[in-house]
């Protein structure tokens, strides 16, 4: 016989597998990171990889107040996901949210800081929450614009917006400093309250949770039952199609990144009224590249982006329990979060792809 | 007055991490990966050398013998660079074999390799059991700085050409020869084809996959020395946590700035260099806010320039074609 | 080795016949068709005859074989086990209905996809072609239907692109190469000038250009006359024969029945990706091909049923419109289109057809000119100057089949229901969607059209070209146009789909719809069109009668323009 070599293995795509089938290869994927990571964590803090998960699993869970934290976080961070589905359904990669969030924390906190004296707390929270909303929604217009007139690269101009936007509250966060030289802003209107939102009874984090949720439902219903929802979807696989159906797809482009950036916004607004009461430069936290992860893991889907949000909000927390415990680093947890990320991304090749052994006479079994 | 001659080496040592970052993404752009991962690379690139250079200083001291010159550059360099490429490869592997989002893998990336700095920064500071949140490598920092023959002697000349450390004439180099190579030889020619139609170049016999493997790890490579010559040269041997910032970001802005051409960035990363500590220079007074708007200037050049190359529109100004996008040869 | 072996006893007719092209008969119909062609053809014919008594290559080794060749993409089997051989020194044609399988087999030969299972041999050496590099290792170079060229690139860029030599790159020296082979060849190419400038032809004669710097000496076409005009096709086949000549290998995938005479020495056919069978040229004819390609008789009258009571729809007046780049591409075209009439537009490829139907459709923006839509009651609308969507508000019923299907008529990643929505979803005032008005219609165009597809729900893209095709024209005529533009709706198609598509256009038709058929099949728009008006260059070169009108004169049309008189 010929001494020919064959290739061992070459990829084919995959046809249409059952979603159950999906979302085990997904759950696999998490579930070989999460070892890998314990494996990372026993080799840090030489505990053993059952404690490493009941102490993520206490840093979430033990105590009541740490259970709000935790809702907190993935509120945000959904929030912000939610914020992102919709420009990434239509293939615009606005990787801006950092910018957005911040400017959206900005302009609340400009409102506290100026006019917070000077209207009715109601009004003061209105015209919070517009301004919050305009800021986002115009930070996310400018590359939207120029997106729409010129096919401006989307990429790259959110991602230098996100600068701008940083050091526009850099440097109002130097105007407003208080005291004087400290380089922050501190608590905003601590005596008088103005511009926070209301409490509901004795759960602080609780009207953000609501509000999150609220823009979930509306979000799904959005995106997979309105008119526009379907716009953005005819957009994102073919802009020719699109134009060929009478779709205006700059229009479009502006429209949704205006609605992507008010979220962001809005958010911010929920930071910093809701919760922090004031701004820093890191108030968003990363949690715009964040959320891009986390809405292409959802799948642009956002009762899946609750569980992706979930899942990194839940490592984030137990590993910064664990870097408290044992005096690590908290970055530790980026790590962690890396590698979950890089696992779930690598899985998503087995769910569109199948790989096929040469060997003769043998077929995978699917 | 404005004092060039201590502004333009400033701006220089400032724009060299940026020139290393900005060839590295350039090269590994031209093959269609864009590689959101650099600023985590250049952590990585940094802390693998801090690494080195920490166990060779620690093993020093410990027998008692003096820095080698040579072993303590080859150490941290050759540690920084197989770290670097690692990530590289991570990110091939992530986005080429499995065709993972590429947007999407190079922020896990960052993510990641930002963690890994941090984290491993420190987990060092707590080893050497300082009060002081950084790791001071003085030692090995003396050797990268080095200046050449003559930077002192011979005034103005000297301090503006001659007075930095080896990976800056490095940085300058590779940029050069990076630009050589895209234009004028083959490998550029078949790279610059991967970037741009990957169907097509795979159809005339290149293998897409390698090309983007090798030019993704050695742009990883090459942008991982830009962290280096941050934390070995331009902070003296002193890391700390965050302290390289978003230069990494910046480096990709260069990229855009400079239309994919590593050697207009050269001098432009010295411009960059330049706005990104203008604010050092301008008299401000009292009002110390100001400066912050100063350090927009970059990013808002950046934009402008993004803008212009999209409203001339012109086919040679673009991103390569296939920017972004994964390749499968038996798509259909 | 023993494989070798293998190769000799595989075929026994041939070597014999090969030299002579056609018979008597043949060169009749083929004069009529292509009565340029005919000088050259003559002299070709009398070259390859006296080849007969030259040095004769090697033909009994096949130069590639291929064994139980199989491909399968998902549950589509694209190859059954063909199996397959090409000689040195002859044109083989691989003929087969479209989605039969022919590029998708031709592109394991060159490296494009690699084979589930089966072997390849070439000279007798079983062999593993992973990549096309390995392929133009083996001296296999292939044309490609889409042109895989790097648009920011030169020309020389392009042809030297993954060649790999010792040395220096040198362009220079590529570019003096590459004008010597233009000059033996008779091609005309500017090696520096830049893809994007290119025309079509331009592009073709670049890649073509790279594989014969490659030297491969076994060359696929993957129809290469699709985008070419008549004198560039003839010239085209002249340099094949040539090629032929020097002993090279050349495969041609077509579905044109009359090159398929005119060009090869053998014919593969393939039906639904498996081999059928092996035809030697001169001994049969079209009618058997066909039956071997579609796998029984099949009908070739297209009916065409008189227009009742044609009344003008669409008035083109004056229409120049210009490309982006500002290249003229309609220069003062004018023409009505009746109601209740096919009327067919002929043209080579690139004349301003795809301008004519875009600006009509409120896709394309004009320098000049007017186009009416005429009510019934004969007030008019003007559409030129309107985006679709205030088209479709003016109440203006136009339906437009454009040339690309999946990537502007069709969301390739939707499902029917969705697809169909393109055209419903903005019924009604609410600001959701009506999802079970899109799913009915789905469910009648697969009923209606036969539609093969595993269910609604199945995206587009996962379907064959010829239901893609008849999901969108069934979606098109769902909405009950008044005006119904089609761009190349046959193209790609196989016989039964494109008879069907025909069939769907005739019911338009007497439905009193004005329909406009954009073809480049010349038999099909003689035998369908009501009337056909000829585009060359961008100018309406005349309007004839699809009853009377001959071949010829609508093919020299085609290509020549008239005196002052063009317009009627």
């Amino acid at each position: 016989m010929s001494k020919v070599k064959t290739p061992r293995f070459h990829i084919s795509k995959r046809g249409i597998i059952p979603r159950r089938q999906t979302w085990l290869i997904r759950g696999a994927a998490i579930v070989l990171a999460l070892i890998l990571c314990a494996i990372i964590t026993t080799m840090m803090t030489g505990l053993n990889p059952v404690k490493v998960y009941t102490t993520i699993f206490e840093g979430n869970f033990s105590t009541s107040r740490r259970i709000w934290v935790l809702m907190q976080n993935i509120a945000i961070l959904l929030a912000i996901s939610l914020a992102m589905a919709p420009a990434y359904k239509m293939r615009f990669w606005n990787i801006g949210g950092e910018g957005q969030v911040l400017v959206g924390c900005l302009a609340t906190a400009a409102c506290m800081i100026v006019i917070g004296d000077k209207v009715p707390n109601a009004v003061l929270i209105i015209i919070m929450l517009i301004a919050a909303v305009a800021a986002g929604a115009v930070w996310a217009f400018i590359p939207a614009f120029f997106k729409a007139k010129f096919n401006t690269n989307e990429t790259l101009f959110t991602l230098m917006m996100n600068y701008v936007g940083l050091q526009l509250v850099a440097y109002y966060v130097i105007v407003w400093e208080v005291p004087k030289g400290s380089g922050k802003i501190g608590i905003i209107n601590q005596a008088t309250q103005a511009g926070w939102l209301p409490q509901i009874g004795s759960y602080k984090y609780l009207l953000n949770i609501l509000v999150v949720a609220v823009i979930t439902v509306l979000m799904y219903i959005y995106m997979n039952y309105t008119k526009q929802g379907y716009e953005i979807a005819v957009v994102g696989e073919s802009e020719n199609t699109a134009r060929y159906v009478g779709i205006n797809v700059g229009k479009v482009i502006m429209r949704t990144l205006i609605l992507s950036g008010a979220i962001c916004g809005l958010t911010g607004f929920l930071l910093v009224a809701g919760t922090n009461h004031t701004v820093t430069t890191t108030l968003a936290g990363g949690r715009g590249f964040t959320a891009v992860m986390v809405a292409w893991m959802g799948k642009f889907n956002p009762v899946a982006m609750i569980f992706a949000s979930f899942l990194i909000a839940f490592l984030e927390q137990g590993a910064s329990e664990i870097s408290t415990m044992y005096s690590l680093n908290q970055s530790f947890s980026d790590i962690l979060t890396g590698i979950i990320i890089f696992f779930i991304i690598g899985s998503e090749f087995f769910i569109n792809y199948k790989l096929n052994f040469n060997k003769t006479g043998e077929k995978e079994a699917q | 007055m404005f004092d060039l001659v201590s502004f333009i080496p400033r701006a220089v040592s400032q724009s060299i991490p940026l020139l290393f970052g900005s060839t590295g993404e350039t090269i590994t752009e031209k093959s269609g990966n864009l590689n959101l991962g650099i600023p985590g690379i250049m952590y990585v690139g940094a802390m693998s050398g801090v690494i080195g250079a920490f166990f060779y200083e620690q093993a020093c001291k410990n027998s008692g013998s003096s820095l080698n010159t040579f072993i303590a550059i080859l150490i941290p360099l050759v540690c920084s660079i197989i770290g670097s490429a690692l990530m590289g490869l991570l990110y091939c592997f992530l986005t080429v074999t499995l065709r993972a989002n590429q947007n999407v893998t190079g922020l896990a990336m960052t993510t990641f390799g930002v963690g890994f700095g941090n984290f491993f920064g420190g987990s060092l500071i707590k080893l050497t059991g300082s009060d002081v949140p950084s790791i001071a490598l003085s030692a090995t920092s003396a050797c990268f700085s080095r200046t050449l023959p003559g930077a002192k002697s011979t005034g103005a000349f000297g301090k503006l050409i001659l007075s930095y450390g080896f990976l800056a004439y490095a940085a300058i180099i590779i940029a050069f020869i990076a630009a050589y190579i895209l234009k004028s030889t083959r490998v550029g020619l078949h790279l610059r084809a991967v970037g741009e139609n990957p169907a097509t170049a795979d159809a005339a016999g290149i293998n897409v996959t390698k090309y983007k493997y090798v030019s993704t790890i050695i742009g990883s490579m090459i942008a991982g020395l830009g962290g280096l010559y941050y934390v070995m040269d331009y902070t003296s041997g002193v890391w700390s946590n965050d302290g390289f910032g978003d230069r990494g970001w910046l480096a990709i802005a260069l990229v855009i700035f400079t239309i994919w051409r590593p050697n207009i960035s050269v001098f432009a990363s010295i411009l960059f260099g330049g706005l990104y500590i203008l604010y050092l220079y301008i008299p401000t007074g009292t009002n110390l806010a100001i400066k912050e708007i100063y350090k927009m200037l970059p990013y808002i050049v950046t934009i402008i320039v993004l803008i212009i190359i999209s409203i001339r529109n012109k086919k040679e100004n673009q991103p390569p074609a296939s920017l972004g996008l994964p390749y499968f040869r038996e798509d259909r | 080795m023993e494989q070798s072996g293998r190769g000799h006893k595989a075929r026994r007719e041939e070597t014999d016949g090969r030299g002579r092209l056609h018979t008597e008969g043949q060169q009749a119909v083929f004069s009529a068709a292509f009565p340029y062609a005919m000088k050259h053809f003559r002299r070709i014919t009398v070259r390859c005859n006296t080849r007969k008594g030259g040095d004769r290559l090697d033909t009994k080794t096949a130069a590639v074989k291929m064994v139980n060749v199989t491909k399968v993409f998902g549950s589509i089997v694209a190859n059954d086990k063909v199996s397959l051989e090409i000689r040195r020194g002859e044109i083989l044609s691989l003929l087969g209905e479209n989605g039969s399988g022919k590029t998708t087999l031709m592109n394991m030969l060159s490296g494009i996809y690699f084979p589930d299972g089966g072997q390849i041999y070439i000279d007798g050496r079983e062999v593993v072609i992973r990549s096309p590099k390995d392929a133009f290792d083996l001296g296999i170079g292939m044309i490609h239907q889409h042109f895989k060229l790097v648009d920011v690139m030169t020309a020389t860029e392009n042809i030297v692109l993954g060649i790999e030599e010792k040395g220096k790159l040198d362009l220079k020296a590529a570019a003096e190469r590459i004008s010597a082979i233009c000059k033996q060849y008779g091609f005309e190419l500017d090696p520096n000038q830049k893809v994007y400038d290119m025309s079509v032809s331009q592009k073709q004669t670049t890649e073509i250009i790279k594989v014969l710097y490659r030297n491969a000496d076994i060359l696929i076409l993957d129809e290469p006359t699709a985008v070419l005009t008549p004198q560039e096709t003839e010239k085209l086949f002249a340099v094949l024969r040539n090629m032929r000549n020097d002993g090279k290998a050349i495969i041609i995938i077509t579905h044109k029945l009359h090159e398929v005479e005119e060009i090869s020495d053998r014919v593969a056919i393939l039906r639904k990706g498996q081999f059928i069978g092996m035809l030697t040229t001169a001994e049969s004819n079209a009618q058997e091909m066909t039956n071997m390609m579609v796998g029984r008789q099949v009908e070739l009258n297209i009916e065409r049923p008189e227009p009742v009571d044609p009344k003008p729809k669409i008035e083109v007046k004056g229409l120049t419109v210009r490309s982006e780049d500002g290249i003229l591409k309609l220069d003062d075209v004018s023409f009505t289109v009746n109601s209740g009439e096919i009327f067919g537009i002929a043209g080579i490829s690139g004349c301003g057809q795809k301008e004519l139907l875009e600006a009509i459709a409120g896709l394309q923006k004009a320098e000049k000119g007017s186009i009416a839509f005429v009510n019934d009651d004969g007030s008019r609308e003007e559409l030129l100057g309107m985006d679709p969507l205030s088209i479709e508000k003016k109440g203006v019923a136009l339906s437009f089949v454009p040339e690309d299907r999946l990537g502007m008529g069709l969301v390739g990643g939707m499902d029917l229901p969705d697809n169909m929505m393109l055209r419903s979803f903005r019924r009604g005032k609410s600001v959701f969607t009506d999802r079970k008005f899109p799913r009915g219609v789905a469910e009648n165009v697969v009923q209606e059209l036969q539609v093969v597809t595993p269910g609604l729900s199945t995206p587009v893209r996962r379907l064959s070209g010829g239901n893609v095709q008849k999901v969108l024209v069934g979606r098109e005529i769902a909405s009950a146009p008044a005006v119904l533009l089609t761009a190349y709706a046959v193209r790609g198609l196989d016989i039964n789909s494109s008879y069907m598509i025909y069939n769907l256009l005739n019911e338009q038709k007497k439905n009193g719809v004005a329909v406009v058929y954009v073809g480049e099949d010349l038999d099909v728009l003689l035998e369908l069109s009501d009337r056909i008006m000829v585009l060359c260059g961008g100018k309406v070169n005349g309007i004839v009668d699809g009853r009377t009108a001959t071949k010829n004169e609508v093919g020299l049309m085609m290509t020549q323009l008239r005196g002052e008189d063009a317009d009627e």
